[in-house]
């Protein structure tokens, strides 16, 4: 079963620290999320999860990934990162391209997912003729596609409006449900942590430690349930209060360094 | 309190949305061809200082039905090729280089910016000594003047691909061949071409110098013998093709452009 555990990770920008001894372990089918002040090193931290950055100190390891696996460790991204100049086909298709796939098992990977996340009808259309929530969802698609076994999710819907969002985020859940992917979903947005995670992870302001580790008081499955609203919105409020302090705190240092 | 009457909100929101019409762009070009016309004809003017554009079109008429305009043209059409490839297709390579790999990176930007300034034209000479009076110098030149233009906006081409984007390939496991060709490339593209535009213009200068400096054909050459002989119209002639040749590459790139990257 997969599995991703962090071991003291820290990280610097020059002078600056982002990051300091974080340590913590995604189980399978677990989805964590990683909530925080602006600034505290989120989307850093997914980055050296993900192998896409190495951090000054400790280390990250991964393991228990299924064998059909494509592509273990998949990220969706916070702008999309879609290829302006592939339709929505093809950008799901570069992620499955180089892979020892003939071209008719992309083909049939490529239909797969893009009925999965209702992209079926737009499969020519390119980027620039979607909507922001029909680009992610192509993200999400392009994702799918290589059947990860850890999901590294850097706050895929606040590019979004909250309308949008909102749909989006039922999806989400639905996608995530099948499946025993292990997720990492870097937001800023308590909504979307209370509605989707087992578990938030709570990040302090910069540099970003984590402050506390909160499990959901509600299995995934019962969210909608209005019998566990309230206790939902306790826990919202609950983690709130942890990071309402440190994102005070975080917008005063902000303004405290643009000053001249 | 209620107001005693409502006043309409004046409008002030107009202007600063110029529009492009082709008509009225034909109409000032025509317009403008009749006034010299007219201005000739009026006023006398000597058509050894400034032909009319009548005498123009005829010389011109003249020139590629019983002169040999065409092979005068056709000349500097090939050196342009010629040269325009050349320096496309090294500007290209070392570009595309200073855009992805440091050593490269480090010593284009020097090597680029210590020889982009030197206008090629004077270089000619020393291309005259290095590959002989012929086509050699000539095509040399215009390459000379097209690889650095080329080199400088490939380069800023792939520096112009957005980060993300080659983080996301590298994120899904491309190989490093396929991420130059489906991300770092595609990306660069808008770049390139936008330079093919200042280089196929710098070529065309070029050609037009290299051939008044030592040529006997190509249409530089034709451009400044007809002056020698006091021809005007046919001199000016010369000059119509001229933009004519610059015209129509113009159109060519846009029409590449067009197709190439029409997901902008």
């Amino acid at each position: 079963m997969a599995e991703i555990a962090l071991d003291g990770v820290s990280h610097r920008f020059g002078a600056l620290d982002v990051l300091v001894d974080v340590s913590f372990s995604v189980g399978a089918g677990e989805i964590a999320a990683i909530v925080g002040p602006s600034g505290c090193g989120k989307s850093t931290l997914l980055s050296i999860a993900g192998g896409l950055l190495q951090p000054s100190a400790g280390s990250v390891r991964a393991g228990g990934f299924p064998a059909a696996s494509l592509n273990p460790l998949t990220f969706v991204f916070q702008d999309f990162a879609l290829l302006p100049w592939r339709d929505v086909a093809g950008n799901v298709a570069l992620a499955l391209e180089h892979r020892a796939l003939s071209p008719h098992e992309t083909k049939t990977i490529v239909a797969d997912v893009l009925a999965r996340t209702g992209l079926s009808d737009f499969a020519a259309a390119l980027p620039k003729q979607l909507s922001g929530g029909m680009r992610q969802r192509v993200g999400l698609a392009r994702a799918l596609a290589v059947r990860p076994a850890v999901l590294l999710m850097d706050e895929p819907l606040s590019a979004l409006d909250s309308q949008t969002r909102d749909l989006l985020m039922d999806d989400l859940s639905r996608l995530l449900e099948d499946g025993d992917m292990s997720v990492l979903y870097v937001t800023h947005n308590l909504d979307e942590a209370v509605r989707l995670a087992d578990r938030a992870i709570v990040f302090s302001r910069r540099p970003g430690r984590i402050r506390a580790i909160s499990q959901a008081p509600v299995p995934r499955a019962k969210r909608r349930d209005p019998a566990h609203a309230e206790t939902l919105a306790r826990w919202r409020a609950d983690l709130w209060d942890m990071i309402r302090g440190e994102a005070a705190e975080a917008e005063r240092e902000t303004v405290a360094e643009r000053a001249p | 309190m209620k107001p005693e009457r409502l006043e309409p909100v004046p409008f002030r929101g107009g202007g600063f949305a110029p529009r492009m019409s082709r008509a009225g762009g034909a109409v000032a070009l025509l317009g403008l061809i009749a006034l010299w016309q007219a201005a000739t004809s009026i006023l006398h003017v000597s058509p050894l200082f400034m032909p009319s554009p009548l005498a123009i079109a005829a010389a011109l008429y003249q020139l590629v039905v019983h002169g040999d305009l065409l092979s005068q043209v056709g000349v500097s059409v090939l050196r342009i090729l010629a040269g325009w490839s050349l320096g496309v297709v090294a500007g290209l390579a070392l570009g595309l280089g200073m855009g992805l790999f440091s050593f490269a990176r480090s010593a284009g930007f020097s090597i680029v910016s210590a020889l982009f300034p030197i206008p090629k034209i004077a270089l000619l000479p020393l291309m005259i000594l290095w590959f002989g009076i012929g086509e050699g110098s000539k095509v040399a030149t215009i390459a000379l003047g097209v690889f650095f233009p080329t080199a400088i906006s490939a380069a800023s081409g792939v520096d112009s691909v957005p980060r993300n984007l080659i983080r996301m390939a590298q994120s899904f496991g491309l190989p490093f061949g396929d991420i130059v060709r489906k991300v770092v490339l595609p990306g660069a593209l808008p770049s390139i071409l936008a330079g093919f535009r200042i280089s196929s213009s710098i070529a065309l200068l070029l050609v037009v110098s290299a051939e008044m400096i030592g040529a006997e054909k190509g249409i530089g050459a034709f451009v400044l013998q007809a002056g020698n002989l006091m021809q005007t119209d046919q001199l000016l002639a010369g000059v119509v093709v001229l933009s004519l040749i610059g015209l129509v590459v113009a159109r060519a790139i846009g029409a590449l452009e067009a197709r190439l990257i029409d997901w902008r």
